[in-house]
């Protein structure tokens, strides 16, 4: 188990954003975050990153206790978060995203051009992500193939864990489709992925675990041999809230 | 597999030569330069000789010194108005120092620099830290400085120059370095024209092939993103503004060497030639894209019009309606490629 919270919380305030969460990451799985929104997804990933600090509770990496002072504490061991926004120049080419802020060395200032553009060619090939050329700029590509450069990124600079926020939302669905085959070429190659998503039919195929969440409280956590995609989609939109809509919507 | 592969080859395709030359953002700038030489060029015999490419090659290097750092810091998102005015301090503290205080010419040209490199880091730090817009704040300086380049001066003088720089010590030696001419072929260049290749040459290696050159690009495109990612915005932007402010001493001290004395009023006007030449040379406005060569090229189209319509004969009112068309110009071709590159396709 690379990455673990027993009944963990948090709360800003008299908010309780989050209580008594249990979840568990395990390197080569992938781990689903369903919830609707303000269900306490984005509260979990920013404990599970470094960027807040749970109050209840406890957070194991490794099988040992641990508390990230911020996002860089957690990047060094290992989790890397990719966000919606991704922190990608839309000017920039593709192989200068890649490497900006981590760019290789060459001499005392130089920055190893050659290097830069072969290593993020070949680790784009080695996800199976056809970016067309490598020179162009990030502005040029869809939304897929951002989010699959990103994920590229994080998996060379060493992540073990991958925490995707919501990184089909914004798709279509061949686009979709793209990201999910990247999550689990990531999956294949030994990373622990923790993929948050409020969709039921994003997160079945390729998730290995799922994670229920509904107004701040853990719904449970399900292997994938103990459920269904329809009890996972009804859990997911609440049956009876569902049940209680189409009441309403009904014409008399 | 093999079909995902054959689609992607016809896609690389798509993507060809001729569009990836079109997106280099010299684009404009070289055919910019092509057509207004071959105009001057076939109009007048003295503009295509050695002489005569030599006399415009001349004024596109002190101008181009400056386009080229001022590239660089469009590009990494800010602009400095204070850029012209500051050639004019510079060249006073040079000619003041060795002159009425009689200081060795190549110690009054440190002290210029030290008060330049001072202003530019003084620019640097108000921008990186109130967030205010760099136009704003250079604009503050710029005027600033005009008020001491004229109070100054009149307040030691009486006048609104300093000369006399021939007889200081030191003189000859500074003046071969930075004001000297090289016979080439008959003719004799300016020494000027060798430091503009050099800074081009050094902003462009900057630019392509440093670590540093990367987070230029990167603060200037999305400052947010770019920290997030671990780029040191705030100096490198500091940074650029010393750039800057170095530039403007070694123009200053090139030209106050080259004349021997300054006019408490030069400078002025100059900062906007300076951005207007990095437009030309497809730098954007709103930072992130341009290219060190291209302002270099745009200066070069500035040296050739300036000396082209004199050697026409024509009124050199004109220079000003050639500049504004130029302007034009090239806002509207960059226009085409920050939306060929910032277009979304899904």
């Amino acid at each position: 188990m690379i990455l673990e919270t027993r009944g963990i919380g948090k709360s800003f305030g008299s908010v309780l954003a989050l209580r008594e969460v249990s979840m568990s990451v395990e390197a080569g799985q992938v781990t689903c975050v369903l919830g609707d929104n303000g269900a306490g997804k984005s509260t979990l990933i920013k404990i599970l990153s470094g960027v807040h600090q749970h109050d209840a509770g406890s957070l194991l990496v490794d099988g040992a206790e641990a508390r990230f002072a911020s996002p860089r504490d957690a990047l060094d061991r290992g989790i890397s978060t990719v966000y919606q926004d991704l922190a990608m120049i839309p000017l920039m080419s593709v192989w200068r995203n890649f490497f900006l802020g981590s760019e290789p060395r060459r001499g005392l200032l130089g920055f190893d051009v050659r290097r830069a553009r072969r290593v993020a060619r070949d680790e784009l090939r080695a996800m199976g992500i056809d970016v067309r050329d490598v020179d162009q700029p990030v502005g040029t590509l869809s939304g897929g193939e951002r989010q699959s450069v990103a994920i590229a990124r994080a998996v060379y600079f060493g992540a073990r864990v991958l925490i995707l926020d919501e990184p089909t939302s914004a798709l279509g669905v061949k686009q979709a489709g793209v990201v999910l085959r990247y999550i689990a070429a990531a999956r294949d190659r030994g990373l622990g992925v923790v993929f948050i998503t409020h969709n039921p039919h994003h997160a079945y195929p390729v998730g290995d675990r799922f994670l229920l969440l509904n107004r701040g409280t853990s719904l449970g956590q399900y292997a994938k041999a103990d459920i269904s995609r329809e009890r996972l989609t009804s859990l997911m939109a609440g049956a009876a809230e569902l049940e209680e809509l189409a009441h309403e919507l009904e014409r008399d | 597999m093999t079909a995902a592969t054959s689609r992607a080859d016809e896609r690389v395709a798509d993507v060809g030569l001729l569009r990836r030359l079109l997106i280099r953002p010299e684009l404009g700038a070289v055919v910019g330069a092509i057509v207004v030489f071959t105009f001057f060029a076939s109009q007048s015999a003295v503009f295509r000789s050695l002489d005569g490419i030599a006399n415009w090659l001349d004024p596109a290097a002190t101008l181009g010194i400056m386009a080229v750092a001022v590239a660089l810091l469009m590009i990494g998102g800010e602009f400095d108005l204070s850029a012209g005015v500051l050639t004019g301090t510079t060249g006073l503290i040079l000619v003041t120092l060795a002159t009425r205080y009689g200081l060795n010419v190549w110690v009054a040209m440190l002290a210029g620099l030290v008060v330049a490199l001072a202003v530019g880091l003084f620019n640097g730090l108000i921008v990186t830290r109130t967030r205010l817009p760099s136009f704003i704040v250079t604009l503050g300086t710029f005027l600033m400085l005009q008020g001491i380049n004229l109070g100054v001066t009149k307040a030691l003088t009486g006048t609104v120059q300093v000369g006399g720089l021939r007889s200081a010590s030191g003189y000859e030696g500074a003046r071969t370095v930075f004001a000297g001419t090289v016979e080439i072929g008959g003719s004799s260049f300016r020494v000027a024209i060798l430091w503009w290749l050099l800074v081009t040459a050094v902003a462009t290696w900057v630019l392509m092939r440093s670590r540093q050159g990367n987070w230029i690009f990167a603060v200037g495109g999305d400052e947010k993103a770019a920290r997030a990612v671990g780029v040191p915005a705030a100096r490198t932007k500091i940074a650029l503004f010393m750039t800057t402010a170095f530039a403007a001493w070694l123009v200053g001290s090139i030209l106050a060497l080259r004349y021997t004395s300054v006019q408490a009023n030069v400078g002025i006007g100059q900062e906007f030639i300076y951005i207007i030449a990095a437009v030309i040379g497809g730098c954007l406005l709103t930072g992130g894209y341009g290219s060190a060569i291209g302002a270099a090229i745009g200066a070069v189209i500035f040296g050739m019009a300036d000396k082209g319509i004199v050697f026409l004969g024509w009124d050199a009112d004109w220079f000003k309606f050639f500049l504004g068309a130029m302007l034009l110009l090239a806002t509207l071709a960059n226009r085409l490629v920050r939306r060929y590159a910032e277009g979304v396709r899904h």
